[in-house]
């Protein structure tokens, strides 16, 4: 089109070069794009120094200086551009309410309640069966979204790999010998075969030096003031709240913190829960020592270790 | 020259598409200048920057917890083994160029993806955006917020260092929590009994990659369209009605600033990236089920679901021969399900309360509506209070407190402070509201001291955004009269061929 052809009356008014609201927000424009200019060029710069960045180094920071240095002037150029140099306003628009005619609303309800609703009554038997149909589709399509994505628990929940005399071993798979701790020390230990198993980590603590436990010193629940070795106790080290390792030995209060939500236990009396949300004492496995003075269980765990979970009595 | 060019393409467009009319209404697009409308924005953008730098990381990251021996560059690993998954995290970290800066900037951008979210939603909630007829979209953004959440968790368990490891291992006991399904549906995701069969890896991948970006799209297409087709809300002020929108067009203005505002906000999550350090993963080391790092916090949007866990009194129910670990189970599962299900249904619970049933396309003043801002207050103190309680630990360290006493406090504090919380906002709103002019941006006045001493005040000049000099709003024109060069007076006006 040419500049003398009629102009068609558009949709709304035309306004005048000169109208305020066709003008920009700056009250000095030249000044406003001088600044714009400066910030795209430093952009266009930062992207070029990128690039630069990218080829002779391997630095995460200059490359998040120059990109990020880029995008944020050429960012700010163009922001300033659209506050300060372009038309403001305040322009205005309609609204309008989005519902519609009372006879729109009126026919939709008809066609589904009447249309919809003669058919669906005049063959009640059709919809049912296919309400049933469709049913019967969105449950069996359940099992191989769910089924189909792993065994069920079985007994896993409830077993470890720790048998009667089990051997305890580092977690390189040395054997552990009653010599091999000082006072005061720990140890993570799993059953010989199982290294790095996370239903069977056992924290092996030595609290005491020689003999069987004092009675005093340690006070084990009725019927396991035998499950300690030569100052040596053991408990599974899978919290008891969410199944943290329970890693954390505190010699002096004779405490293992979890750190996970800070639950304590109590070592010296059946590792009881004495803060934090967990629920249970740690299991404890019944220890004992072979000729060789090498540590081996006396039995397995007498209950699930870990989390608690519905089947669990 | 180009103006027919562009008339001959969009004629072509028009006759195929019948675009013309739609196109332009969309290009007059009217969009009411509000700082806090910027928040969702920023959301956006960082979800454009999840998009972009996801992409780039998942062309390095293999989703396999496969043992492989390291040999890479990063020496302390060297010879040790470790998973795949773990090895091309550290690998993209170290071996690939610009690999830690995209790695680091994908982490910040969920952390402020999430952050402006959960702003964004304060935003609208107390200026009662929700209401009639944004319910849907309302409903849409606390979805997004769940979805990002979750995706969140899914892409920090991703590199499987001994941190997500040991969420990962929380997350299987929470799910095993869950009374009569728990244990299935937990050795069902994972394949066994924890730590699974490696599956779980591959799983959380797709979930991550695919399935949860899928869904957020869809609703973040949503969320625009319906913003669209309902309009802006605007706060008041002046020639602004429940009847017209007020502000700047899409074309060009809108359009300049908004991109201008992607570019720093991208800007500012690559600085981040590579200047901020974020989940050194490569410190913490492969993840072993028997070990754990200490004074690690989760990711921030976490954090409120690990402090509910942490104040939690143990109360395991035991009885005929079942377990309910309450303890995990109240916070982990039913505290995030009644908060959400709370927002889900706000808007509802507000408009039954109200019997307003009218349109709102003006917003309100916080102080407006105290009985709102104080339930809102008191929610995000709830939140706030559980959140912090996630360091109960530091701070104990901190203040040189006992872990008991922190732990008490914070067990209090959930209850109680959020009943003040509220009672001051409900408070604080009425005083201000019977203040007269508060909020309101005054005008200046310049005190003169004459020669003789004597001092005499005047009005300063007007500013825009005073409301003095305000103009009344027009429409957008069709076209503008074209005036010669010489006497046009503005710079950068758009010219519109007739
Ligand atoms: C809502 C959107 C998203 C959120 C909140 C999110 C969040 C995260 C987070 C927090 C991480 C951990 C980063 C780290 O290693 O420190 C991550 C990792 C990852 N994300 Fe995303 N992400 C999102 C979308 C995507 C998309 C769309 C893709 C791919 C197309 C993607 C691909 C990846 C990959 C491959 C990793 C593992 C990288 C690694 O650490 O080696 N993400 N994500
Ligand atoms: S997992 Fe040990 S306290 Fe939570």
């Amino acid at each position: 089109m040419s500049d003398d052809a009629p102009r068609l009356e558009g949709p709304l008014p035309p306004a005048a070069l000169d109208d305020p609201h066709l003008q920009p927000y700056a009250k000095h424009p030249e000044r406003a794009q001088a600044v714009a200019a400066v910030a795209m060029v430093v952009g266009f710069l930062g992207f070029i120094g990128f690039g630069v960045a990218y080829w002779v180094g391997d630095s995460a920071q200059w490359e998040a200086v120059t990109l990020g240095g880029g995008l944020l002037a050429l960012g700010f150029g163009v922001t300033a551009w659209g506050k300060y140099l372009m038309p403001q306003g305040p322009f205005e628009e309609e609204r309008h309410e989005f519902h519609s005619t009372e006879a729109e609303r009126e026919a939709m309800t008809a066609a589904v309640t009447e249309r919809g609703g003669m058919v669906l009554r005049r063959r009640k038997l059709l919809g049912g069966l296919f309400a049933l149909g469709s049913t019967a589709m969105g449950i069996v399509l359940l099992f191989p979204l769910l089924r189909s994505l792993g065994p069920k628990p079985g007994n896993t929940l409830f077993e470890t790999n720790w048998t009667k005399n089990s051997q305890l071993v580092t977690v390189d798979g040395r054997p552990i010998h009653v010599d091999d701790l000082a006072v005061g020390g720990v140890l993570t230990v799993f059953p010989r075969g199982y290294t790095g198993s996370s239903q069977d980590q056992v924290i092996l603590i030595r609290l005491a030096q020689l003999g069987p436990l004092d009675p005093p010193l340690v006070i084990n629940p009725p019927g396991r003031t035998d499950w300690g070795v030569q100052g040596y106790v053991a408990y599974s080290k899978m919290c008891t709240h969410l199944g943290c390792p329970v890693g954390l030995y505190q010699e002096q209060t004779q405490q293992l913190v979890c750190p996970c939500h800070q639950s304590i236990f109590n070592v010296l009396s059946g590792a009881i829960p004495e803060f934090g949300p967990a629920p249970r004492p740690l299991p404890q496995l019944p220890l004992t020592a072979d000729s060789a003075g090498n540590l081996r269980s006396q039995s397995g765990f007498n209950q699930a270790v870990g989390p608690g979970f519905w089947e669990r009595p | 020259m180009i103006d027919k060019t562009i008339d001959r393409s969009l004629r072509w467009l028009d006759d195929r598409l019948g675009i013309a009319k739609g196109g332009r209404t969309f290009l007059d697009k009217i969009f009411p200048d509000h700082w806090s409308f910027m928040l969702g924005e920023i959301a956006l953008y960082s979800f454009v920057v999840l998009l972009a730098t996801g992409v780039f990381v998942s062309l390095y990251y293999i989703p396999s917890a496969h043992e492989i021996v390291y040999h890479g560059s990063y020496i302390p690993l060297r010879g040790q083994r470790v998973s795949e998954a773990y090895a091309s995290s550290v690998g993209l970290s170290f071996d690939v160029k610009s690999g830690l800066l995209m790695r680091q900037a994908h982490h910040w951008a969920a952390n402020i993806f999430l952050g402006s979210i959960a702003v964004h939603m304060a935003r609208v909630f107390f200026t009662g955006a929700f209401r009639k007829p944004r319910e849907f979209n309302w409903i849409v953004g606390v979805s997004m917020l769940i979805l990002g959440i979750v995706n969140g968790f899914l892409g920090y368990s991703l590199p499987d260092d001994l941190v997500s490891g040991t969420g990962i291992r929380i997350a299987y006991s929470i799910i095993e929590s869950i009374p009569l399904v728990g244990s299935y549906l937990g050795t069902f995701l994972f394949g066994g009994n924890y730590p699974g069969n490696g599956i779980i890896i591959p799983r959380f991948y797709i979930l991550h990659v695919l399935i949860v970006p899928l869904l957020i799209i869809g609703l973040l297409a949503a969320h625009l369209g319906l913003l669209v087709k309902q309009k802006h809300t605007q706060f008041g002020g002046k020639g602004k009605t429940e009847h017209n929108v007020v502000g700047t067009p899409m074309f060009p203005t809108f359009i300049a600033k908004t991109t201008g505002f992607l570019f720093m906000t991208t800007a500012v999550l690559f600085l981040l990236g590579g200047l901020a350090q974020i989940n050194p993963i490569w410190q913490f080391g492969q993840y072993q089920p028997y070990q754990i790092s200490y004074a690690v916090q989760p990711d921030w949007y976490m954090g409120w679901l690990d402090g509910a866990l942490r104040i939690m009194p143990s109360w395991e129910w035991v009885g005929w021969g079942h377990t309910i670990a309450l303890e995990v189970f109240l916070p982990a599962v039913i505290f995030p399900g009644l908060i959400f299900n709370i927002f889900i249904v706000w808007p509802f619970i507000e408009s039954r309360h109200t019997k307003d049933l009218a349109y709102h396309n003006l917003l309100d003043r916080p102080r407006d509506r105290p009985l709102r801002t104080a339930v809102g207050v008191a929610m995000l103190t709830l939140l706030f209070m559980v959140f912090f309680a996630s360091s109960d630990d530091v701070l104990a360290n901190f203040f040189q407190v006992p872990l008991v006493a922190v732990l008490w406090f914070f067990r209090i504090a959930v209850v109680i402070a959020p009943v003040i919380a509220a009672v001051v906002a409900y408070k604080i709103c009425n005083e201000m509201r019977a203040a007269e002019g508060v909020g309101k941006r005054k005008r200046p006045q310049i005190v003169t001291r004459s020669s003789t001493g004597e001092y005499s005040t005047t009005d300063a000049e007007p500013r825009p955004g005073d409301g003095v000099e305000e103009l009344d709003a027009i429409p957008v024109p069709t076209y503008i009269d074209l005036v010669p060069p010489e006497l046009a007076t503005g710079v950068g006006v758009r010219r519109v061929m007739r």
